[in-house]
């Protein structure tokens, strides 16, 4: 460390037994100072009086800080069992109190220890600081071994080195030493070399990164999830006879909720099944949702042709034309099921009363293109009823 | 012999001077290591290495490498895990409980208890994330934000576990590390060579030995113990919870928490013993850890010992007063069943052996007590493993009963926790001060005032 030898921090005197320091630190108390400190190899008895210290006060740190754990994690465990994801766990309430009690404790003593030995050391002690004046000199290394030593600070306002000297020998000190402030270090961010340093970082990060996400949790045992040892369907088999992973049903299998379609493959049956369902409200939402998600991409989205695979796909017809209007209920659920000249069938996709529910929609598209005056009057009617203005 | 029982006998014999407490205690850290130390340093690693590989080998099988199976799925894994949490025990007790009942025998066996605390837990703390089997998933344990938005469940003892076993290796760390601070500075101030003073002077923050921190310091020690000391009781209290919450007979007891935090003292008690009767006479360090010591913690063992012994007693009472017929069948079980080669092992190693220490002689025997402790550490790991394996070998199906056998790679994991946590302690022995520097010269004779000094602690 190198010193500024004009810039005085204090001067530092040695003491052999606790007895003395005891003595010099009254004295030096006594005296009014007020920038000074005491540094002995272990605590004292007697010198926190001496000095004049009241008890520490950190106890309140770890009282406050423990309280808070223990509101907040009592408050986290609530919300997360109670609010963020309610589980019934054998049968106990959301708010399991007497079981949070073991977690609650052990989070006021984690937090209250941290919190403690935190404020100490680096809000009270200001630590760490290696740079202080009195390191590396003969007098900390003294007193970090058998001496006891006592530093009086030449910012106190009673500071008189000669004086001091004069004091600290009195008191019966044999090694009295000037310690000087050391010079000041500026450093700049801006080094080159602390640059390269950040720039090695940030590629060892990257690389690290990289190869961890992108290869090494792709290498056993990290990818269990993704290489598992079973069949998989579409793959060859080397067990089954047909050299097939996946299995088919066995003849004559039937399917739960299974009912046989009478006109399975004819694609203009003699005659058809009628509408088993009302167009009310609910049935007509349902009808939406599903022409939505499996005619939409084709005949659009008001039934029109004009679909988002226009261009890219042979276009469904509208189904507003005349031929489409006239077929019954039961002609439209036929082309739903059964699949029309390059439209396949839907019959796996779409449940029975959703294929219903679907007529029921097209029927609903039909009319709004091809309405008559009376339902112009009726939404007049609705209109001046309900007071508000629904577009025609 | 008659003896001045109101005089404290000296802690530290001979009552060197200060000076020389700093060379005796950084000797071993000053020193090269010697031939022996190599040997014992590469015994333990390599029981290590082999634990290493059977661990490599459990992460790439899975843990089909066990001989754990339904219905013994906990064996060997949670075994070592309960075996070492109590090994770590003593450390705390030794540095917060005795700390508070101003046993100041404890100076000199503090910070090495302490460690061993800490490896300890860091051996524990390893089984269930090995047990896991993939264990780069345990950390869903933490409570954390995450896609499922799913959280852990707090009302399970495996999650009071998880939670209690880290907070109580932060805990002893923080506490091991705010002991060391001081001693960090007075080895910065000895050391001559420019690496170690730099690695000195960054753990130890600067430290001063400025009586304007020792008056904050040596109340927030303080603190850190009156803490500690519940926390160490409430640890083997939630793992034997792990046991006494579930419905399994010989598990589901209330005597449970107490019978566990007492076996924990016991073995770690016998650990600390046996690791300090080589370390004292390794580094010549007999003079402050002393027999008095030794013959001290020989008392703790008997006591503890004494309370394990009577929960086996309770243990047979209960099987008869409860009634149930499942639980007398486990407890008779246990004696005589498959598992009573283990049984007779734990009752003669946990009840009889420590016994011994009624005798002064024994006591204050290095060798005897060097026999009985290592007895107790045989006794008391086979004490987890005779609960865990004789519970679940016999549940309530007889069709699933099971004969448990370890496998190798079981044997190998076991061996590989004693060489972590022996090759942790000579690394420990061997870089920092195994003896608190600060705390042992506090306490000789003549070290505090003679006169005028109120005497606060």
């Amino acid at each position: 460390m190198n010193r500024n030898q004009n810039s005085l921090y204090g001067v530092a005197a040695l003491f052999d037994s606790p007895d003395d320091i005891l003595k010099a630190a009254k004295k030096v108390q006594a005296d009014g100072y007020k920038k000074y400190d005491v540094n002995t190899p272990y605590p004292v008895h007697g010198m926190d009086s001496a000095m004049g210290f009241k008890a520490s006060k950190m106890g309140y740190v770890t009282l406050f800080f423990g309280f808070a754990a223990a509101a907040f994690i009592l408050g986290f465990m609530w919300w997360t069992l109670a609010v963020s994801y309610p589980l019934v766990i054998g049968g106990k309430p959301f708010f399991a109190l007497p079981a949070f009690v073991p977690i609650t404790f052990e989070f006021t003593v984690l937090l209250g220890v941290l919190s403690t030995v935190f404020g100490m050391i680096a809000v009270v002690f200001n630590l760490p600081f290696n740079n202080h004046p009195i390191h590396d000199t003969n007098y900390m290394r003294n007193v970090s071994s058998d001496k006891y030593g006592l530093v009086i600070e030449a910012e106190d306002p009673l500071f008189e080195q000669d004086k001091v000297v004069e004091l600290l020998k009195s008191l019966g000190s044999k090694n009295i030493e000037l310690v000087y402030n050391p010079e000041e270090e500026k450093y700049s961010i801006f080094q080159p070399k602390f640059l390269v340093f950040l720039g090695i970082i940030a590629v060892l990060t990257a690389c690290s990164t990289y190869v961890t996400l992108n290869k090494f949790m792709y290498l056993p045992p990290f990818d269990f999830m993704l290489n598992q040892n079973k069949g998989v369907s579409q793959e060859e088999s080397s067990f089954f006879y047909d050299k097939r992973e996946m299995r088919t049903p066995v003849a004559g299998t039937v399917a739960r909720g299974y009912i046989p379609y009478a006109y399975t493959g004819e694609t203009d049956p003699k005659e058809v099944l009628s509408n088993p369902l009302l167009p009310t409200k609910k049935v007509l939402e349902l009808g939406q949702k599903k022409f939505l998600t499996f005619c939409s991409p084709c005949h659009g989205n008001y039934a029109d042709g004009k679909s988002r695979l226009m261009g890219q796909f042979p276009p469904g017809p509208t189904l507003h034309s005349q031929r489409i209007i006239n077929f019954t209920d039961g002609q439209i659920y036929n082309v739903i099921t059964n699949g029309f000249s390059i439209m396949p069938s839907y019959k796996r996709q779409i449940t029975r009363d959703e294929r219903w529910a679907i007529v029921n929609y097209i029927r609903v598209l039909q009319r709004a293109q091809n309405p008559k005056p009376s339902d112009f009057t009726e939404i007049k009617e609705i209109n001046k009823e309900s007071g508000k203005n629904v577009p025609n | 012999m008659t003896k001045d029982y109101s005089v404290e006998l000296a802690l530290v014999e001979g009552n060197p001077p200060l000076r020389e407490l700093d060379e005796v205690i950084s000797a071993p850290i000053d020193s090269r290591p010697s031939h022996k130390y190599h040997i014992a340093l590469s015994i333990t690693g390599s029981l290590l290495l082999i634990g290493a590989i059977c661990v490599g080998l459990t992460f790439y099988y899975g843990i089909g490498m066990w001989g754990n199976n339904i219905p013994v799925a906990w064996a060997f894994g949670i075994t070592n895990f309960v075996f070492w949490v109590g090994i770590g025990h003593a450390g705390t007790l030794i540095s917060a409980i005795l700390y508070l009942l101003r046993q100041h025998w404890r100076t000199g066996i503090a910070r090495f208890a302490e460690a061993m605390t800490i490896f300890a837990v860091i051996c524990a703390g390893l089984f269930p994330i090995i047990h896991v089997g993939r264990p780069w998933l345990a950390g869903y344990l933490i409570p954390y934000p995450n896609q499922h938005s799913i959280w852990p469940n707090f009302i399970s003892p495996l999650v009071w576990d998880v939670f209690a076993v880290s907070t109580y290796l932060t805990v002893s760390l923080v506490f091991w590390y705010v002991g060391l601070i001081p001693d960090f500075a007075t080895l910065r101030d000895r050391a001559t060579n420019k690496i170690k003073k730099t690695i000195y002077s960054v753990f130890s923050l600067g430290w001063r030995h400025s009586n304007r921190h020792w008056v904050h310091y040596e109340k927030v020690y303080m603190i850190l113990a009156g803490l500690a000391t519940p926390l160490v009781l409430s640890v083997h209290t939630v793992v034997s919870w792990d046991f006494a919450a579930a419905i399994l007979p010989g598990w589901h007891s209330t005597i449970f928490p107490p019978y566990f935090v007492a076996g924990a003292i016991f073995s770690g008690f016998a650990m600390v013993s046996t690791v300090l009767i080589f370390v004292r006479k390794v580094f010549d360090m007999e003079h402050i850890i002393t027999l008095d010591h030794l013959e001290k913690m020989n008392k703790i063992i008997l006591l503890t010992g004494s309370m394990v012994g009577y929960s086996y007693i309770i243990e047979w009472f209960m099987g008869w007063y409860s009634g149930s017929p499942f639980e007398l069948f486990v407890t008779l079980n246990r004696a005589f069943g498959p598992y009573a080669w283990g049984y007779w092992i734990m009752i003669s190693c946990n009840v009889f052996f420590p016994q011994l220490f009624w005798f002064k002689k024994i006591r204050r025997s290095i060798p005897a007590t060097l026999i009985i402790v290592i007895l107790v550490n045989v006794g008391m790991w086979f004490e987890r493993f005779v609960i865990i394996a004789s519970s679940l070998s016999r549940d309530f199906l007889p069709t699933s009963w099971h004969y448990f056998k370890p496998t190798l790679v079981d044997l190998g994991i076991l061996f590989g926790s004693f060489g972590l946590f022996f090759t942790l302690i000579l690394l420990f022995a061997k870089t920092l001060p195994v003896i608190s520097i600060t705390e042992i010269k506090g306490v000789i004779q003549g070290a505090q005032p003679t006169h005028g000094g109120e005497h606060e602690s």
